[in-house]
């Protein structure tokens, strides 16, 4: 054994068979897969399209980045009251405010367009969020979706996956949705999964916190604060992989759970 | 292979072995009960209240580090702000994290052996918060799976100890009266408490005390008496609305008596002391309330109708010894007017009152210890300046050689000129200026901190005294000078070692018994808070804040 031990990238923690059960999951979710169901929803040429009626017509009050209106950013999707896309075509198309934002007559395939535009986080080449309901989202978020099994909101909940009670204000719809169907490009690096063996022979499981050249610091399994010093460990193992797998709910789901982290949006 | 697919199996059910491993863990923190907190002396490892105890004495019984090893001290690591501005917070460590905040209101957990972060809490003030003498914190407070912050824009809030996520947030003041906490909180049982700053914008004063779970109110105890409350005459007409006398420091507690001590600041404005007559109560006073009620027990005033910025802001320091051959609960207190002062804690009763430096604002204390007041005539310098004798920076007492220790401000004197002012609110209260006495005209005077690397105003305008206070007679057992005004507090140690500093930037230990220098580091920024001192796997630590760094020390391995 060499000191300080060399730092292991795994490339994949999942054994061959465990990979193709979860591409099998996948498959058998079949056309439910969310990534697909997003694609189809809105086309790449309706978010292009809906760039151009947004700089035409929202961007005078609302801004080039969305977020020159009190208390809303349409980049971000936050919204004072529409949560979903009929929600957003209501308000678009009937005005809202009392009249301070008027109503719109859009052709169908204008108001569709920038929709997508607004759910692509004002990406014209990027892929349009569908946004669900918080409610069925917050069941999904603690029941099937098995989401506070690992994750903490307001209070509730482990501490050993990130807490969530103000990811709403730090993500944005497509990086969420992401976060389930494809977690391994959104797994902010710091957060990688480690594991430890100390010369005393004590593994720890954790995820890390912190890392310089000779030291790290993780949250361990106990939800204890650990520090180690590299020069003391026999190993120390860095997942490149996410905790979890890619989800298996469906798009309808993924969108509800969506809906209802854009709500968490901690302590104001 | 089985070992991987081992790790992805605890990682995918961390949440579900929290409690399977709790008791299998070696290294598992225990929970910080207030139990633990009451008899925090019993474990000296940790530093779990601002001034490390209740009692407020910054004892501690380690003795790993000695006078005959100490020349093999070492800094083990150095943690750099990322803010400008003395640095005043005062670390909390448990189990080998330490809790730390940055000003305005940043809240670090710590690893307290190498210094690296865990996590960080970033706390955004209202844009129109404001203190009177920088954007300070001087810490948190820690109670079960909570750390507690006061904020510029005087809130409390409650984050995760783990995560350092925000649990909740309450209002404790009005931020547009200028409001503000800079204070560590204080635990008591189930409640957090603190009072609010704001001494130089005509605030009324208060301690308050909220259930640590919920944040829900418990108690507020006002510093100015409201109409029909006893002491309420010694204000005139609606002086007592906007009079000042903040609480910005931690009090004490004692658990027997169940009374928690609290300094009490200036009243405003602060140096027209005419303008509003009367003795002005509670201000520059110690209050005793009740920890479960907020009710006042009694008071001690020391500077009544003060118009010298003598703020009783120091931290009330409790010892149990024998007062004239009785066993007595004792209150010993340095304060800012120049006088030292034995109390006796159960009642209030004034026992022993001494200058410590020249005074000239009074020609002594009457038998009740109140002051015969001697003002000077107006372009005269008054004994101590503005600044104080002392002022808040936390004090020690080692019960090994029964001795107190301050940083005390000599020959510092103040020029004082009283305007009339009327009450702005949120603006500042302060009824007229003051000038440093210089011994040539328009030599530079001692500031509020040290921002300038070449002392220009050298030890004729006021230098620091380190005092080694008998508190049997009032009278210094030693001193120990130095050429620049020092606002670091003292922490002693069972080895009789004293660990200090001051706007030197030098971080120095004296033998607590002689005041015999034994080690010294230049550590190179103003030093104005107190070193604190644990333990961790074995090893002795010391940390200490010196301009914008923090940094600890150990023995050489």
């Amino acid at each position: 054994m060499t000191y300080p031990p060399q730092k292991h990238r795994l490339q994949s923690l999942l054994s061959p068979r465990l990979w193709r059960l979860s591409c099998l999951l996948l498959l058998a979710t079949g056309g439910q897969s969310v990534a697909q169901e997003s694609d189809h929803q809105y086309t790449s040429e309706a978010i292009q399209a809906g760039s151009r009626v947004y700089v035409q017509q929202c961007a005078l009050c609302h801004g080039p980045q969305g977020e020159t209106v009190d208390g809303i950013n349409l980049r971000l999707g936050q919204f004072r009251t529409a949560r979903t896309d009929d929600d957003l075509a209501g308000v678009i198309s009937g005005g809202a405010a009392g009249g301070r934002m008027p109503a719109f007559t859009l052709r169908p395939e204008e108001l569709n367009g920038v929709i997508a535009y607004i759910r692509a986080g004002f990406d014209p080449s990027g892929v349009a969020i569908s946004i669900g309901d918080a409610t069925r989202g917050k069941a999904l978020f603690e029941g099937k979706g098995e989401c506070a099994s690992c994750h903490r909101v307001n209070g509730k909940g482990p501490r050993t996956a990130p807490d969530l009670s103000d990811i709403g204000v730090l993500r944005t719809p497509a990086i969420l949705q992401n976060s389930m169907v494809a977690p391994a490009a959104t797994l902010l690096p710091i957060n990688r999964a480690v594991r430890i063996v100390t010369r005393r022979e004590e593994t720890v499981f954790g995820r890390r916190l912190n890392e310089d050249t000779y030291t790290v610091q993780l949250i361990d399994a106990n939800e204890q604060l650990r520090s180690f010093v590299k020069a003391d460990l026999v190993s120390y193992e860095l997942s490149s992989e996410p905790v979890h797998q890619p989800t298996t709910l469906s798009g309808d789901e993924v969108a509800d759970l969506v809906g209802y982290l854009l709500t968490l949006r901690g302590m104001q | 292979m089985k070992t991987l697919n081992h790790f992805l199996i605890v990682l995918l059910s961390l949440g579900g072995l929290i409690s399977a491993s709790a008791t299998l863990a070696q290294n598992q923190a225990q929970e910080i009960t207030y139990d633990r907190i009451l008899n925090a002396a019993e474990e000296p490892q940790n530093w779990l209240t601002y001034n490390g105890g209740y009692a407020s004495q910054r004892y501690s019984e380690l003795d790993q580090i000695t006078p005959r090893n100490i020349d093999d001290l070492e800094v083990k690591w150095t943690l750099q702000n990322q803010v400008f501005g003395a640095w005043q917070t005062n670390p909390i460590v448990i189990d080998g994290i330490m809790y730390i905040t940055q000003r305005p209101n940043d809240v670090m957990a710590v690893d307290a052996v190498t210094g690296r972060v865990f996590w960080m809490y970033r706390h955004t003030n209202a844009e129109n918060a404001r203190v009177c003498c920088g954007a300070n914190n001087r810490g948190v407070a820690v109670l079960g799976d909570k750390v507690y912050m006061g904020t510029q824009d005087a809130h409390l809030i409650a984050l995760d100890r783990i995560n350092g996520k925000p649990l909740w947030k309450v209002k404790v003041g009005d931020v547009n009266f200028a409001y503000s906490i800079t204070m560590a909180p204080l635990i008591v049982k189930d409640k957090v408490i603190v009072g609010v700053g704001g001494g130089e914008y005509g605030i009324r004063g208060f301690v308050v005390a909220y259930d640590a779970e919920t944040g829900e109110e418990a108690w507020k105890f006002y510093t100015i008496p409201g109409p029909g409350e006893p002491g309420h005459d010694s204000w005139d007409g609606d002086d007592w609305e906007h009079g000042g006398a903040p609480i910005w420091i931690t009090g004490s507690f004692d658990p027997e008596l169940n009374l928690t001590y609290w300094g009490v600041g200036n009243p405003g404005p602060d140096w027209n002391a005419a303008q509003r007559p009367g003795d002005n109560l509670y201000s520059d006073s110690v209050i005793a309330l009740d920890a479960d009620t907020g009710e006042l027990k009694w008071h001690f005033q020391f500077t009544p109708n003060d118009g010298y910025d003598y703020d009783a802001v120091q931290v009330p320091l409790l010892v149990d010894m024998d007062w004239n051959g009785t066993p007595s609960k004792l209150m010993l207190w340095a304060n800012r007017n120049g006088y030292f002062y034995v109390l006796d804690r159960v009642t209030g009763k004034y026992l022993l009152g001494k200058n410590y430096v020249k005074v000239n604002w009074s020609s002594g204390l009457d038998e009740n210890g109140r002051p015969f007041a001697t003002p000077q005539p107006e372009g005269m310098p008054t004994w101590p300046g503005n600044q104080g004798a002392t002022n808040w920076y936390p004090p020690s007492y080692s019960p090994r050689t029964g001795l107190f220790y301050f940083s005390a401000w000599e020959d510092y004197a103040t020029i004082y000129r009283a305007e009339e002012q009327e009450y702005e609110p949120g603006r500042a209260f302060l009824g007229g200026g003051f000038t440093v006495l210089t011994p040539a005209q328009g030599a530079p005077g001692v500031g509020i901190g040290r921002t300038n690397p070449i002392n220009t105003w050298t030890d004729e305008v006021g230098h620091a005294a380190l005092m080694a206070m008998d508190p049997q007679t009032g009278e210094a057992k030693w001193k120990y000078e130095q050429f620049d005004v020092s606002d670091s507090g003292m922490l002693t140690t069972a080895s009789d070692l004293l660990f200090t500093g001051g706007r030197e930037g030098h971080f120095h230990a004296l033998d607590a018994r002689t005041g015999e220098l034994l080690w010294k580091a230049s550590l190179g920024g103003q030093i104005v808070m107190a070193p604190i001192t644990f333990m961790v796997d074995g090893v002795q630590y010391i940390t200490v804040v010196s301009g914008h760094a923090m940094s600890t020390f150990a023995l050489r391995d």
